[in-house]
């Protein structure tokens, strides 16, 4: 039985250092910054997903307690990856793109993140009216 | 096994790591830099969890989890200072 979890925990290990490293070196072999904004997000949170659940499998088995540490560190980095692409995203666009660089919206309205402030919207909740 | 598979997986993280460094001295732009700096928090990460796996104990997870929300905070901070030029306007 030990040697199944044994298979199974090594086999997580070296998938997550395959994926870790992939990440890593896409970020230096792709040509430009919003095609190496892919490589990283993607392929590091999967590595540190797989090494995180090997460390939850290995602590549940071989030390026989269950810790939920890792569980949560992997719903937190899950959580933020997208968001601090999103956000490098939006300051790449922002400093080296103009909106004649971007492609069609294909709606009425331009997009979103170079609409200037002057141009206000109207709000979707009225303010509540002062007696 | 285990061990071998821990060796393994902490010397494919350890040559990310030192990408992510080489990336940080050759970036393009300072977005760049900022996207090498948050994987470089995303394989230290691994690296500290293995290191935990490997000794046995669990008090390296505490110290994940701080690194992993202290990279998401200096991430955050970098690119709205970058956007804005201010942090908490």
């Amino acid at each position: 039985m030990d040697q199944i979890f044994e298979i199974l925990i090594a086999g997580l290990l070296i998938a997550a250092g395959i994926f870790g490293i992939v990440g890593s070196f896409g970020l230096i072999k792709l040509p430009e910054t919003m095609t190496r904004l892919h490589a990283p997000t993607k392929a590091s949170t999967l590595g540190v997903g797989g090494v995180l659940v090997a460390s939850m499998i290995y602590f549940f088995v071989f030390e026989g307690k269950l810790s939920w540490h890792e569980l949560l560190i992997t719903l937190f980095i899950f959580l933020t990856a997208p968001i601090t692409a999103n956000f490098i995203a939006k300051a790449y666009m922002h400093r080296n793109l103009t909106p004649k660089d971007m492609p069609e919206s294909n709606t009425a309205r331009g997009w979103a993140t170079y609409e200037d402030e002057a141009e206000t919207q109207e709000p979707l909740m009225t303010k509540p009216k002062r007696p | 096994m285990i061990t071998f598979a821990i060796a393994f997986a902490s010397i494919c993280f350890g040559l990310g790591l030192l990408f992510n460094l080489w990336r940080v001295f050759n970036a393009s732009g300072v977005t760049d830099r900022v996207l090498a700096l948050d994987t470089m928090v995303i394989n230290i990460i691994a690296l500290l969890v293995l290191y935990g796996m490997s000794v046995g104990t669990g008090v390296y997870f505490e110290a994940a989890l701080l690194f992993a929300m202290t990279g998401f905070v200096s991430t955050v901070a970098y690119c709205k200072f970058i956007l804005r030029g201010d942090i908490i306007e």
